[in-house]
């Protein structure tokens, strides 16, 4: 078996978990990633300060697309405020594969994106 | 006539970084259009100089002085022989990208005013994209492109057209997309501009390294290409100008050894080519550089470029074996440089390099610097496989099996 591309990673690719469009939502943001120009955006739906639902929408490789799928799950009801709090070792760490320096921005897209929209801060993740 | 698989420069050896086996196997080095690797011979040239003959140029009286300004007059001797151009009108730059700067910094900003347009491709680098993007703005000058056939190529009744209008000042055109792969006509393009009273300037940065350049016959006002492409080191540009344009122009970086004489309110600018070497040049790159060409010269770019053109046919052949596989621009070898962008149904191009990569084969993937191309193309990214003198039919064979092999890994 691969060691970046496990079945469950490929899974997410094929058929990413809360992707598409969401209206009428609350929050969004749109980012690119530098390296290939791939686009990513979220909208999200807030109900008492909690992420109630989300989507993302966009393109992105194998990689991208996998971590913004499995983060979804994940940030489904969380508040707001863990959210800015969220870091870079918490996606890598849920993504569980060993991710090169060159494909880091690859997995950490989506929650540059998703802090983005919640908090205005759309540095990467560190 | 050998066959494609058995042909060969037969000149790996001279290339030292093929002596790594990465994973026990060979290096499979198929991102030349990046950057080239280098032969001994040219680390040798670069290392033997700055071991033996470093001093700075220009300002010494001394032996050791007088052989680095000798080193690096040679160097620019040949580099302009190497592509028929006269030494005075030769700048080495850092980059093909600083060359552009320079034109458009320098004679940009003196000739392009506002209602003025600058005429450039869909299929241009940024580098020759966002100097232009930048003057036009500055100058409330018009920007405007030759398009894209589904071929990968441009139309000169395009280009008719838009010099008809009687306002392009330049056309500045890559003369081998780095994407596409396109070779495009260079002469027959700056005849038309020059007819129509505009200027060319040509990115021959993904040309020089591959095929036979002759500056003086395309007849294009201003060529730049840069060193590390084509077999030298990083750090050294060229840019060949037309001497009567080079001498109206400003310099467009100032400081020292680029001026004549100084006094506290005034200046005299050197002669060519100094005038556009401010400060310390890259010497022991350029002495690289001519062992570079020296290098190529020998090997000859007719010879490389029938190699280079029987390997990618050999390489366009075998891709389509892939399923799902496609690739952008001309679909005939004779009518495209060696390179290879493409994607494949299911693989995002990332994915496509990194899966490469298991195989021990480097490809590139992304956007190549050519971000409104691809959104023309239809896509966000391609990969990429690119060759130099080294590499044979086996290097080939290798990415193929590599892609097989990816697919696979992605149950397709």
């Amino acid at each position: 078996m691969d060691d970046l591309y496990r079945d469950y990673i490929l899974d997410h690719y094929k058929r990413p978990h809360n992707f598409g469009e969401l209206d009428p939502h609350d929050l969004e943001a749109l980012e690119h990633n530098p390296l290939c120009g791939d686009e990513l955006g979220v909208h999200i739906r807030v109900k008492d300060g909690r992420i109630e639902d989300l989507r993302f929408h966009g393109h992105g490789c194998a990689i991208s697309q996998a971590s913004a799928s499995i983060a979804s799950e994940e940030l489904k009801g969380m508040e707001l405020s863990e959210v800015g709090r969220l870091d870079a070792d918490w996606m890598i760490e849920l993504l569980g594969i060993p991710v090169s320096a060159t494909r880091r921005k690859c997995a950490l897209l989506n929650l540059k994106v998703v802090r983005g929209a919640v908090t205005g801060d759309n540095a990467w993740p560190t | 006539m050998p066959s494609v698989a058995e042909r060969t420069l037969g000149v790996r050896a001279d290339f030292p970084i093929f002596r790594r086996r990465p994973g026990g196997r060979e290096l499979v080095y198929l991102d030349s259009g990046a950057t080239s690797q280098k032969p001994q011979v040219v680390i040798d040239a670069q290392a033997e100089h700055l071991r033996s003959h470093n001093a700075n140029v220009h300002r010494g009286v001394y032996a050791l002085a007088q052989e680095a300004d000798a080193a690096y007059d040679e160097a620019r001797r040949r580099v302009a022989a190497f592509v028929g151009a006269a030494p005075r009108t030769t700048i080495f730059c850092k980059n093909v990208t600083e060359a552009i700067n320079l034109v458009a910094y320098s004679w940009g900003r003196a000739n392009v005013g506002a209602g003025d347009a600058v005429l450039i491709t869909q299929m241009e680098h940024h580098a020759n994209l966002i100097p232009w993007q930048m003057l036009c703005r500055e100058r409330a000058a018009e920007l405007r492109y030759l398009e894209v056939d589904e071929h990968g190529e441009l139309s000169l009744a395009q280009l008719d057209a838009e010099l008809a209008r009687g306002d392009v000042k330049l056309v500045a055109f890559a003369h081998v997309s780095n994407v596409l792969g396109t070779i495009n006509p260079v002469a027959e393009i700056a005849a038309r501009a020059r007819a129509a009273g505009a200027t060319t300037l040509v990115d021959g940065a993904q040309a020089v390294p591959q095929m036979p350049v002759d500056v003086a016959a395309l007849g294009a006002d201003f060529y730049g290409w840069t060193g590390h492409k084509a077999l030298g080191p990083t750090g050294v540009g060229v840019l060949h100008g037309r001497a009567e344009l080079l001498e109206a122009m400003e310099p467009f970086l100032t400081g020292g050894d680029m001026i004549a004489s100084v006094d506290f309110h005034s200046v005299t600018w050197n002669e060519l080519p100094y005038k556009f070497e401010a400060g310390t040049p890259p010497i022991a790159e350029a002495v690289g550089l001519g062992a570079a060409v020296e290098y190529l010269d020998t090997l000859g770019m007719e010879r490389v470029r029938a190699h280079e053109r029987a390997l990618t046919a050999y390489m366009l052949e075998r891709l389509v074996e892939v399923p799902g596989l496609r690739v952008v621009g001309p679909p005939d070898a004779e009518r495209r440089g060696a390179l290879a962008s493409f994607t494949i149904d299911g693989i995002h191009p990332h994915d496509v390099a990194e899966l490469a990569d298991r195989g021990g084969v480097c490809i590139r993937a992304g956007h190549h610097c050519a971000q409104p191309l691809m959104r023309c193309l239809g896509v966000g990214a391609t990969a990429r496989a690119s060759l130099g003198v080294y590499n044979d039919a086996a290097d080939i064979d290798a990415l193929i099996d590599a892609l097989q092999a990816g697919r696979e890994i992605f149950g397709l």
